[in-house]
């Protein structure tokens, strides 16, 4: 007897509803597996974790915290999505988005706060958009591979970083430690209900609902889904894929840059190179998972900021960080997975049928 | 005389600099060129590396350790496989959680290994009688194993790819899978057998870096090394002859950066560290430009799952 894999005609509502959660599971237990054989016990991490990202308020907070730069990377990873493209850049233009915000917190130390906290925000948007732009042009113009370009300059953006804070921009009080001076209190973006949570999060709503509405109601909207699903339609039509590649890219990257400034205002600051454990990174599974739906981005964000912050607080047991980022890609694996087997039924089938992996032949 | 031998210095520690992503790229090469994309290469190199340097620190043993990221390095590549040729899942997205993957695996799994000190490593064992050549000799025959096993590698890559009916089936299938398929040729062992093979040859290229290249383990040691290995197999055009041209092109930039910093010049470093990846970058754009022009492309299947009616 062997099992074989037999194309669906259609996949079933009721499993369209259940396979996040059957990934979540089965991530879950593969993450379990590897706890154990790694000396712990998967039960308590998983404890631990849950008990530090959602038990209690300042567990949740913290969860909102974490997930706002990952929502607005996200949203762009997302948007980009929409027409095809990858934009594996998001930790870059992050970066970058977080150096214009800081350059201008930095250079206008006694300027009160209606006058440099707007400017922050547009440096940041337009340094995450120059940083995307130099990929997407190439990528729009001469069909040159955005995966990579994009990934490449995140290792440009952070050597630029490390250098301002380990040279230029270097802390003169503290000459120790990698670190600009610590920005003006008219720098910082304030907090809501008085816990860490930030106007970001305002902004990263802001921009899901802004990114449904364009996506849904707009002409250009209309022009992004119809390039994304059938380009050469698109081109007949006489829609400029070109300029919508170049314009997606740079809103993209404007959303990431917006997610680096609110988190160097908000969280840091100050300069440094400890910005982020990867949000840009966390954001092309998270736009994935949420099948480039903003709202749904939102909750997925959500859910990614309490792994974080859980697995911060399982460090306390020893459970090293990189065990998250393990789980995350487990957890894509998983998704990616199951949406497949969703589109296939297991069959156990007697030995005389020759079954190979394919299975498709035998039902035709 | 003295810009001469740093001439050559250079040249020699392009070519050990360049051995890690050549590995990487030569499996990528096998892996696109029978349709299948992989982007978890960096994934594939991280895990090779710890893999191969958590053994040897283990055992004692290099050969161990080569092993030991041979396996690990094919089974991440099987991952691939079975997601993108069994469940046809999108090669891109695959291959990105792996990468994702393969980063958080390696780091939970060297946290105990950082600073830990290797105790054997592949150190430099000249060949008699070629390395004695003036130039070339300390350029290419003052090496590692591993980077002379390189020189196998490739030729025999190259041979069995355009010389031979098992090369010819690997090749046709990345790019008619269904002529091949009506030829009798078995599509899916032929494309599960690449993908493995290449997550091998990447799982190598990482245990380059932890054993012989800077023994040690590091989170992320590979810095984007995979990645330039994916560009590099653009740049090759799918020959692995070019793969390794490219792989010294990059290794000399790499090379040149560091030598740069040791003679003291008011650079600062980071600079000098971004110059593969934006030297990579440019090239990707000018051959990119330029293909168009010239015959030479991707295979015709590449990151088309391929489905039996």
């Amino acid at each position: 007897m062997k099992l074989v894999l037999e194309k669906r005609e259609t996949v079933s509502s009721f499993y369209r509803f259940v396979s996040p959660l059957l990934a979540i599971i089965m991530a879950l237990v593969l993450g379990a597996a590897f706890l154990a054989a790694s000396g712990f016990s998967p039960l308590k991490v998983y404890y631990y974790m849950w008990w530090g990202a959602f038990s209690d308020w300042y567990g949740i907070s913290e969860t909102l915290v974490t997930s706002i730069p990952i929502m607005l990377c996200a949203l762009g990873v997302a948007l980009a999505a929409k027409m095809l493209l990858w934009n594996v850049g998001a930790e870059g233009q992050f970066h970058m988005g977080a150096f214009a915000a800081a350059w201008v917190a930095l250079s206008m130390p006694d300027a009160p706060a209606w006058q440099v906290m707007p400017l922050m925000v547009l440096a940041g948007m337009a340094a995450g958009a120059i940083w995307a732009l130099l990929p997407a042009v190439p990528r729009a113009y001469l069909g040159v591979n955005e995966i990579i370009t994009t990934l490449l300059l995140n290792y440009v953006a952070i050597y630029w970083v490390e250098y301002l804070v380990h040279g230029p921009w270097r802390d003169p009080v503290n000459l120790n430690f990698p670190l600009s001076a610590p920005f003006s209190s008219a720098a910082r973006l304030p907090s809501l209900f008085g816990t860490r949570i930030h106007l970001g999060l305002v902004f990263a709503l802001v921009a899901a609902g802004l990114i449904w509405f364009a996506l849904g109601r707009t002409k250009w909207g209309y022009e992004v889904t119809v390039i994304g699903e059938n380009p050469r339609a698109a081109r007949y039509a006489g829609m400029n894929i070109e300029r919508n590649i170049v314009l997606t890219m740079c809103l993209a990257g404007a959303l990431a840059g917006l997610g680096g400034m609110a988190e160097v205002s908000a969280i840091a600051g100050r300069m440094t190179r400890q910005l982020s454990p990867g949000y840009g990174y966390s954001a092309i599974i998270v736009a994935w998972l949420a099948k480039v739906n903003p709202w749904a981005v939102v909750l997925v964000s959500v859910l990614f900021g309490g792994l974080l912050v859980g697995g911060y607080s399982a460090q306390v047991i020893g459970v090293s960080a990189a065990s998250v980022n393990m789980l995350q890609g487990l957890m894509l694996f998983c998704v990616l997975a199951t949406e497949a087997l969703g589109r296939y039924r297991v069959r156990a089938v007697h030995a005389a049928v020759r079954g190979s992996g394919e299975g498709a032949s035998i039902d035709g | 005389m003295m810009a001469d031998s740093m001439f050559v210095s250079i040249l020699s520690a392009a070519v050990s600099s360049g051995t890690p992503v050549l590995y990487a790229a030569l499996g990528e090469l096998v892996c696109e060129r029978s349709g299948v994309l992989n982007l978890g290469v960096e994934g594939m190199m991280l895990v090779g590396a710890v893999s191969g340097f958590l053994t040897a620190v283990r055992t004692g043993s290099l050969a161990a350790g080569v092993l030991a990221a041979l396996i690990a390095g094919g089974l991440m590549g099987l991952i691939h496989a079975l997601m993108t040729i069994t469940l046809k899942v999108n090669q891109v997205v695959s291959g990105l959680a792996l990468t994702l993957f393969g980063t958080g695996l390696s780091g939970y799994l060297g946290k105990s290994m950082i600073g830990v000190p290797l105790p054997v490593t592949f150190s430099q064992a000249p060949i008699p009688g070629l390395s004695s050549i003036p130039l070339i000799g300390t350029i290419l025959f003052k090496h590692d194993l591993l980077v002379y096993l390189t020189y196998v590698v490739v030729p025999v890559l190259w041979f069995y790819l355009y010389r031979t009916r098992p090369g010819l089936h690997l090749r046709s299938v990345g790019e008619s899978p269904e002529t091949a398929d009506a030829l009798g040729v078995n599509v899916f062992a032929i494309r599960y057998a690449s993908v493995t093979a290449g997550g091998m040859l990447a799982g190598l290229g990482g245990a380059y870096l932890s054993l012989a290249y800077a023994p040690s383990w590091l989170e992320n040691m590979t810095a984007g090394r995979g990645w330039i290995a994916v560009a590099l197999v653009i740049f090759a055009v799918w020959d692995p002859f070019r793969a390794m041209l490219g792989a010294y092109l990059f290794g000399g930039i790499d090379a040149l950066g560091f030598r740069i910093q040791v003679l003291g010049a008011r650079i600062p470093s980071f600079f000098l560290k971004m110059m593969p990846y934006v030297f990579t970058i440019v090239v990707l754009i000018i051959v990119t430009a330029t293909a168009a022009r010239r015959s030479s492309r991707a295979p015709e299947a590449l990151g088309l799952p391929y489905e039996r009616e």
